[in-house]
């Protein structure tokens, strides 16, 4: 769960990621060509963000003849939203690395 | 609906350890050793001092943090604020250890508060206009759970 918040708030630190991403929340599924048009920046960048994003599995492609259609994986964005839950099970892995300590450390 | 800007929601987790108080203050105080089960850190416990913990997977590498009360083998209070350039990340909440002697060793309290139910809503519209994708995100994770 760490290792997943972690890729996730660093890929949507960046602010071109995040339009990206948001706009593939709001349309649903689209090319790099379509992504590309309204980005702002070339088409290898808006490549290489799509990379980026799917690599922290925020975003899935879909390939179809030539083309990939990419869309949002928002499942990985619940970590991100709920710091709640995030830090509930945050402590109670930390309290489980305590635990180890305490049995090793002397008197 | 009631005032919920003014409610809080905290993560409370206890456990008890067959460990002396002491032995555990000492876990929770000393660098080296909380770098060992939390974070790095440079923690000194004396309140007023301002620390930080430092870590890759935080959203921008570090907690700010100011020691907020010290009982030496009893209670340790601290802020723990993870801000960032973009608000829906941010945090501000304070972390409160509890110990308390049981008859052969010690139960451990570990209450972290300050989490406010609107604040991804409330930071999220300054900023970005991430408040309605947030809202809608909400919705999203609601259907997809």
């Amino acid at each position: 769960m760490q290792v997943r918040a972690d890729i996730v708030f660093k890929s949507l630190s960046d602010p071109t990621r995040r339009a990206l991403f948001e706009r593939l929340c709001r349309e649903g599924e689209l090319t790099v060509w379509e992504l590309t048009d309204a980005a702002r920046v070339s088409q290898p960048a808006v490549s290489k963000h799509l990379g980026q994003l799917k690599s922290a599995g925020l975003v899935r492609g879909r390939r179809q003849g030539r083309e990939t259609h990419y869309s949002a994986e928002t499942k990985a964005l619940k970590p991100l939203v709920d710091w709640l839950g995030f830090y509930a099970a945050f402590w109670r892995e930390k309290f489980d690395a305590l635990e180890n300590l305490l049995n090793r450390m002397d008197q | 609906m009631t005032d919920t800007a003014s409610e809080t929601l905290s993560v409370i987790i206890e456990r008890e350890f067959p460990h002396p108080p002491e032995k555990i203050w000492r876990a929770l105080t000393q660098p080296h050793l909380i770098e060992e089960w939390l974070m790095k850190n440079d923690l000194k416990p004396v309140v007023g001092e301002r620390f930080n913990f430092h870590s890759e997977f935080l959203p921008n590498g570090s907690l700010d943090c100011e020691v907020l009360a010290v009982e030496p083998g009893s209670k340790l209070s601290y802020s723990w604020d993870s801000m960032s350039d973009n608000p829906a990340f941010s945090l501000k909440s304070v972390v409160t250890w509890t110990l308390t002697p049981t008859g052969n060793g010690t139960h451990l309290r570990m209450e972290q508060s300050g989490f406010r139910p609107d604040q991804k809503q409330a930071y999220a519209g300054a900023k970005f206009g991430w408040q309605n994708f947030l809202t809608k995100l909400d919705q999203v994770l609601a259907r997809t759970e």
